[in-house]
C-alpha cells in the first residue's frame, strides 16, 4: 500500500532523512519509533505531498507522491503533529468543510459526518466550538478530520503527544480500532505504544532507518541483552559449550570464518553483567588462540536510550 | 470551482465568527458616515452662499452640481479609507493558516494552490463589498433627494472602480500574508505597502515632469479619480486587472516556494 524507496530529504545542506526505504502491507499499523528530531515528520510530509523529496520516490496506493499528489491525497488522511483546527468553527462547521475540500460527494456529506463523529465519539459535541474542546476532544477531532473521506491510508503523527493518560489509552484503542480497513502509519517516540498498537516498527535516527521488525522481536532483542562478539580458533563445539559455563551468558551462536579453523561466536549475554574479561580467561586457559573480542555496539541503543520506554499512570491495555 | 467555492465560504465564515470583522465594519461604517455628513454640509453651505451672494449683487445663478461634487468627494474619502482598514482584511488569510498549522490541512487535501489563492481572494473581495454595500445608503439618498435627478452612471462606475482598487489592494495584501506567520506583521507591511502607493500617487500630483508622469500612469490610486468622475477608462481597468493578476501570481509563487523551503 505504501512504498518508500531510498527516500532522501535534505534541507539545504542538512539530511534530514537519509535513504529509507521500507513498505506497508494493506490494512497493516506500522510505528515510526525514533527520538524527537528523528525525521519522522519529515518522512510523513514527503508521504502527504506536503514536502517534496530530495531524491528516491515515494508511492502510496500505487500512486506518486510527486508525479500525481492529487490522487496520493484523495486517498490519504493525515493527522499532523498539531491537529489542523479552526477554533472558532463548530465541530460540524469544520467536518463539513474539510469533507467538502476531501472531494466528499454532497449527498454523502452529512452522513459521513455522522459516521466518523460516531467513530472517534464526539457526536454530543457536533454544534461545540473547537476552542472550547479539551485536549483529547480536539484529537478526536483531528482523527475525525483525517477519516472524513474514508481513506485507504491514514498517517498520524504523534497522535498521542500532549494527551493525559486515560486519554492516551482512548486514542490508542480508536487507532487500534481503525487497523484492517485502514492502512496505517504511526509516528511516536515512546516504546511501549508502538508495541501496544503497531504490527511492525521502524525504528528511525538521525534520518535513518535503524531497525525494522515487529515490536515483540525488537523488545527481546534489546531490552533483554548486550552482545559480545569474538573470534577464536579451535573446535567450535567445545568452544561454545565452555563460553555457556559462564554465568550470565545467555545463547552463544557460531560461524565458519575461515579453512584455519576460526570461528567467530556471538554471545548474548544478561543486561549489565560484563562477561568479557571471563570469557577471555576461559578461552585461554582451555588453550585455544583468542582471535578478538569486543562488545558488539549496537547503534540500535543509543537509539533507545533517547526513547522514552516507561510511561508513569499510563497502564497496558 | 467547488473546491473554490468551499474555500470561499470557509473564509467569508471565518471572517464573520472572529471580531475582526465586526471591527472593520463598525469603524469603516463611522468613518464612512462622518466623512458623508462632513463632505454633505460643506457643499451644501458652499452652494447656499453662492445663491445668497448672486441674489445680493445680482449675477448669474450659481452652476455648483452639489450632488455630484458630494458623491465625486465621498469616493475620494473612500479610497483613502479603505487603505486603512483592508490590511485588517487581508492580514489573517494566509498568516493565520500558517500559525494555526491548518496550511497543511489544505496543501494536503486535494484542492490546488490556485484554487486556494482564488477562494481566498474572493473571500475578501467579498467581504470589501459587505463593507461597501452600507455605504450605497448615502449614494442613494442623493440620488434621491437631488434635483434635477443626478446621473446613476457615476455611482455605477464609482463602485465599479473602488471594487477593483480595492480587488488590487486586496491581491497584494494576501500576498504579504503569506510571507509571514504573524497577523500583525502581515498588517503593518501590507500598510505599509498601501503608504507607498499612496507617496507615489502624491507625488505624481506634484508637478509634471516625465517621472511624475510614469509614476502618474502606474499609480492605482490615481486612476481611481476617472471612475469617481463617471468614466470608466479602459486602460484604467487593464491596469487594475494587471494589478491583481500580479498579486495573486505572486502569492501563487510564495506558497508554491513554501513547500521548498520549508
Amino acid at each position: 500500500m505504501i512504498e518508500v524507496d531510498h527516500l532522501t530529504k535534505r534541507f539545504g545542506s542538512v539530511k534530514a532523512v537519509e535513504n529509507v526505504s521500507f513498505e506497508v502491507e494493506k490494512g497493516e499499523i506500522l510505528g515510526f519509533l525514533g527520538p524527537n528530531g528523528a525525521g519522522k515528520t519529515t518522512t510523513m510530509r514527503v508521504l502527504t505531498c506536503f514536502l517534496p523529496a530530495t531524491e528516491g520516490t515515494a508511492r502510496v496506493a500505487g500512486f506518486d507522491v510527486f508525479d500525481n499528489p492529487m490522487a496520493v491525497k484523495r486517498r490519504l488522511g493525515y493527522l499532523p503533529e498539531n491537529p489542523p483546527l479552526y477554533g472558532e468553527f463548530t465541530v460540524n462547521a469544520y467536518l463539513d468543510f474539510v469533507a467538502k475540500i476531501k472531494g466528499v460527494d454532497s449527498r454523502e456529506r452529512k452522513k459521513r459526518i455522522e459516521e466518523v463523529k460516531d467513530r472517534v465519539s464526539i457526536k454530543e459535541y457536533g454544534n461545540t466550538l473547537i476552542k472550547n474542546l479539551s485536549k483529547g476532544y480536539k484529537q478526536r477531532v483531528g482523527l475525525a478530520q483525517a477519516l472524513v473521506h474514508d481513506p485507504q491510508v491514514l498517517i498520524l503523527d504523534e497522535p498521542t503527544v500532549g494527551l493525559d493518560p486515560n486519554q492516551i489509552i482512548e486514542v490508542r484503542q480508536l487507532i487500534k480500532g481503525l487497523s484492517g480497513g485502514h492502512t496505517i502509519i504511526l509516528s511516536t517516540h515512546i516504546l511501549p505504544e508502538v508495541s501496544m498498537t503497531c504490527q511492525r516498527v521502524v525504528i528511525i535516527s538521525k534520518g535513518r532507518i535503524a531497525a525494522m521488525d515487529t515490536p515483540e522481536n525488537l523488545t527481546r532483542q534489546l531490552q533483554g541483552s548486550e552482545r559480545v562478539y569474538l573470534e577464536v580458533k579451535g573446535p567450535e563445539t567445545t568452544i561454545k559449550e565452555k563460553i555457556k559455563e559462564i554465568e550470565g551468558v545467555l545463547r552463544v551462536d557460531s560461524n565458519r570464518l575461515d579453512a584455519d579453523g576460526a570461528y567467530s561466536f556471538a554471545v548474548e549475554t544478561q543486561l549489565k553483567k560484563d562477561v568479557r574479561s571471563r570469557i577471555a580467561r576461559k578461552v585461554v586457559d582451555s588453550g585455544y588462540d583468542l582471535m578478538e573480542l569486543r562488545a558488539m555496539s549496537m547503534s540500535l541503543e543509543e537509539v533507545f536510550l533517547q526513547l522514552t520506554t516507561k510511561e508513569e499512570g499510563v497502564r497496558g491495555q | 470551482m467547488k473546491n473554490v467555492l468551499a474555500i470561499f465560504e470557509k473564509e467569508i465564515k471565518s471572517y464573520f465568527v472572529s471580531p475582526i470583522a465586526y471591527v472593520v465594519l463598525t469603524v469603516f461604517l463611522i468613518i464612512a458616515g462622518y466623512f458623508f455628513y462632513n463632505i454633505l454640509t460643506i457643499f451644501m453651505e458652499r452652494s447656499m452662499f453662492a445663491a445668497m451672494q448672486s441674489q445680493q449683487f445680482g449675477g448669474p445663478p450659481p452652476s455648483i452640481d452639489v450632488p455630484a461634487l458630494v458623491s465625486r468627494n465621498f469616493f475620494g474619502v473612500l479610497s483613502t479609507v479603505i487603505l486603512f482598514m483592508l490590511p485588517m482584511v487581508t492580514m489573517a488569510s494566509f498568516a493565520d493558516e500558517k500559525r494555526r498549522g491548518t496550511i497543511e490541512l489544505l496543501m494536503t487535501s486535494p484542492v490546488t494552490n490556485l484554487q486556494v489563492i482564488c477562494g481566498k481572494f474572493l473571500g475578501a473581495l467579498v467581504f470589501f463589498l459587505i463593507m461597501l454595500l452600507p455605504t450605497m445608503l448615502y449614494q442613494i439618498f442623493i440620488l434621491i433627494y437631488s434635483s434635477p435627478r443626478m446621473a446613476f452612471g457615476p455611482i455605477f462606475s464609482g463602485y465599479l472602480g473602488l471594487l477593483l482598487l480595492g480587488g488590487a489592494l486586496i491581491s497584494l495584501g494576501v500576498f504579504i500574508s503569506t510571507l509571514t506567520e504573524n497577523q500583525i506583521v502581515a498588517a503593518s507591511v501590507t500598510f505599509g505597502a498601501f503608504l507607498i502607493l499612496w507617496v507615489i500617487d502624491l507625488s505624481a500630483r506634484s508637478g509634471g515632469t516625465t517621472l511624475q508622469e510614469i509614476l502618474s500612469y502606474l499609480s492605482i490610486l490615481n486612476h481611481f479619480e476617472d471612475f469617481s468622475k463617471g468614466v470608466i477608462d479602459t486602460s484604467s481597468v487593464v491596469i487594475y486587472a494587471s494589478f491583481i493578476f500580479l498579486g495573486l501570481f505572486l502569492t501563487f509563487r510564495s506558497i508554491e516556494s513554501l513547500r521548498w523551503r520549508q
